[in-house]
């Protein structure tokens, strides 16, 4: 990746003929910033989620009430508005059966729970996901995809074919088997041992822990791939094997040689699959092994609201309307670094 | 290519291997067992129960025992053992001796529903899903391949935005969000089809489409990446050069070569489309294999764990194996390495 800038040395006696101005040099990464910025739907994108990491940050002061607040009496209250857009939802005073409660701009739940406050904290939850979900794939499988590249030999194959058993694995399946070992066998253990101290952590992240680290066991494997890909071409290149020849120990040529590469497409498919790793935690709240209530997530929301779809379309809906907004941004950016990276590709896929 | 296919029958055989072992591990390191219930039963009935289903004895050997029971064919004479216990997935008549049956694949008895056994639940629960399953590949495929051949030849134009702006959309709508939402608005409100329930053709319809729609994006998309860098290659001018129609340069030259990524990923949905998803299942309320995935799992069901583990898996490796040879006849380059 050198540009003019690394080497302005070499080019100044140019520029001085030349031109009397100062050249100022492009790097890739600022072209292809440019590029992002004018992408608008990837700017779009963009901005969903940056107003749902403010809204995750500043929960507290956003929602109008806490998100365990019930209120019994309030049990699936709806203000006036929607039961407008959703002509099923009659009213009692018109002989339907929707209790109308305006002090809910979106309604409650069957618990009388404030269902914004309830979206506003979830978004909590679901960030958290598209953070650290991808942050623990890439570092599993920079660290596995790094060794069996740079190694090679037996280790990358032994390395490979366990990534590709891995693949065969139904992923949904192994991530339901890991929950229910996390959940059914970590409560019953007895305090001092690092398994307790392990639940006690993912009960005060209200059990966010054990859906990291159930992405974390399943989704390494891509990244690995691509990782190991990069590193084998990588590591053939003529200034990979001037820095060995001047020299210099390999965890210098891996950091400062290799690394720079291949970071580029790491963090693109990384972003592509954010996605993915929210409605992975969506799917596992829906079915019941994901976070632990009464801790509000987008996905359990949806499965209790499906229940009652019929009657009250709103408390399905709504939070699947904040979940659809935020993977929709997602698949936007990613779409858009993609773009922005590697400009041969643009409008291909 | 005889080495080939013996090579990826191995390979597929190493996998099942791999993955029954690993389930059958991590089922066993969750804590409890079918039988921890939550009143608790009297100790000598929990020991006779262990007993009776080998649940007692050492790991490995329960481990042997299982998958002897499946992969072993057995032939039987007289009449048939009323036990469940003996209760096989193919029965082939023999034509010779007393009754004698070829007997293979016992998937052995459902610890929670004794008088089933994971048999029973294939039987009656795997064609629900199979039939669902089907259906939404159909929309998967005719939706998304013509979506994406059409915004490839209409490239940068206001169909191609369209349609890819609708695979974007469609890619973002997890089937939890989208079930509902259809479920609602063709269900609740337009009341054109049945909100859920399974056996008429009309309530086909709406789980095949949230089954189908997601994963047609993803074709979509794919269909066109790949159909664009069929479009650039040389043969395709040498095609256009010879003055063909463009229908038959698309059609004839260019579609099969860029079905190869589309084929790669319509593998591994052939075989979680066929056995069952739980979300869809459980929404539209169809009586299909999604929920034993979950519910034995909880359950503890160490049986239809691994039965519908196996059973996932069988479809998968069988998937993957079969596209491998899609490869060789789309791709004669591959026969040749």
């Amino acid at each position: 990746m050198a540009t003019l800038s690394d080497k302005p040395e070499r080019l100044k006696g140019i520029a001085q003929i030349q031109q009397p101005t100062r050249i100022r040099g492009r790097s890739l990464t600022s072209d292809a910033f440019r590029r992002l910025c004018r992408n608008r739907a990837a700017i779009i994108g963009a901005a969903i989620v940056i107003i749902n990491i403010l809204i995750a940050l500043f929960a507290p002061s956003i929602a109008p009430t806490s998100f365990d607040q019930a209120a019994l009496a309030n049990s699936n209250a709806t203000p006036p508005w929607v039961t407008k857009i959703f002509p099923g939802m009659k009213p009692r005073e018109e002989g339907g059966y929707v209790k109308i409660d305006n002090s809910y701009l979106l309604g409650a739940d069957k618990l009388g729970r404030d269902l914004l406050s309830r979206i506003v904290y979830g978004a909590r939850i679901s960030m958290a996901v598209a953070i650290v979900g991808p942050l623990i794939s890439m570092i599993v499988g920079f660290i596995v995809g790094l060794v069996a590249g740079y190694k090679g030999g037996r280790t990358d194959n032994l390395l490979m074919r366990f990534v590709d058993i891995m693949y065969a694995f139904p992923t949904m399946l192994f991530i339901i088997l890991v929950m229910a070992f996390f959940r059914a066998g970590f409560g019953q253990l007895e305090p001092g041992t690092l398994v307790h101290a392990l639940s006690e952590l993912d009960a005060a992240m209200g059990g966010l822990l054990f859906i990291f680290i159930g992405i974390g066991l399943t989704a390494w494997m891509g990244a690995a791939r691509l990782v190991r890909g990069q590193v084998l071409s990588v590591r053939e290149n003529e200034y990979v094997l001037a820095a060995r020849a001047l020299g210099a120990p390999t965890t210098r040529i891996i950091l400062r040689h290799i690394l720079p590469n291949i970071t580029g497409p790491l963090i693109i498919t990384e972003t592509l699959g954010i996605p993915g790793y929210i409605s992975y935690e969506a799917f596992l709240s829906f079915i019941g092994l994901g976070v632990n209530p009464p801790t509000p997530s987008w996905g359990g929301m949806i499965a209790d609201g499906a229940l009652v779809i019929q009657s009250y379309p709103n408390q399905a809906l709504f939070p699947a309307l904040a979940l659809f907004l935020l993977m929709f941004a997602f698949n936007f950016l990613g779409d858009g670094l993609r773009d922005a990276f590697d400009p041969t590709l643009q409008g291909r896929e | 290519m005889a080495k080939f296919i013996v090579r990826r029958i191995l390979w597929m055989f190493l996998v099942l291997v791999v993955v029954s072992v690993i389930t059958f591990a991590l089922m066993h390191a969750v804590p409890g067992g079918p039988f921890t219930l939550e009143k608790s039963l009297p100790a000598a009935t929990l020991k006779q129960l262990n007993a009776k289903y080998n649940l007692d004895a050492p790991l490995h050997l329960q481990y042997l025992k299982y998958v002897s029971d499946i992969a072993i064919p057995v032939v039987t004479t007289g009449e048939q053992s009323k036990y469940l216990d003996h209760e096989y997935l193919f029965n082939i008549s023999l034509p010779f001796g007393d009754k004698a049956t070829l007997r293979w694949m016992n998937f052995g008895p459902s610890y929670k529903t004794p008088s089933r056994t994971v048999n029973d639940i294939f039987r009656d629960n795997l064609p629900v899903s199979m039939q669902l399953g089907a259906v939404g590949l159909l929309v998967t495929v005719t939706v998304g391949i013509p979506l994406g051949i059409i915004s490839a030849l209409r490239r940068n134009t206001l169909v191609d935005y369209a349609a890819m702006g609708a695979a974007v959309l469609g890619a973002s709508v997890p089937v939890i969000i989208l079930a509902p939402v259809l479920q609602y608005l063709l269900g609740v409100e337009l009341k054109w089809l049945p909100v859920s329930g399974w056996g008429e053709l009309k309530q086909v319809i709406l789980p095949a489409f949230a089954l189908g729609i997601a994963d047609s994006a993803l074709v979509a998309r794919l269909t066109r990446a790949s159909l664009l860098q069929v479009l650039n290659q040389d043969y395709i001018r040498t095609a256009r050069a010879k003055g063909l129609r463009e229908r038959r340069v698309v059609v004839v030259h260019a579609l099969k070569n860029s079905l190869i990524p589309i084929v790669t990923v319509l593998g591994p949905m052939v075989a979680y489309l066929l056995t069952g998803t739980f979300v869809v299942e459980t929404i539209f309320g169809i009586p299909g294999m999604g929920r034993f995935f979950v519910t034995s799992v909880s359950g503890r069901d160490y049986q239809v764990i691994m039965g519908t583990v196996l059973l996932f898996a069988i479809f998968l490796v069988v998937a993957n194996t079969i596209v491998d040879i899609i490869y060789l006849w789309l791709d004669p380059r591959i026969r040749h390495e």
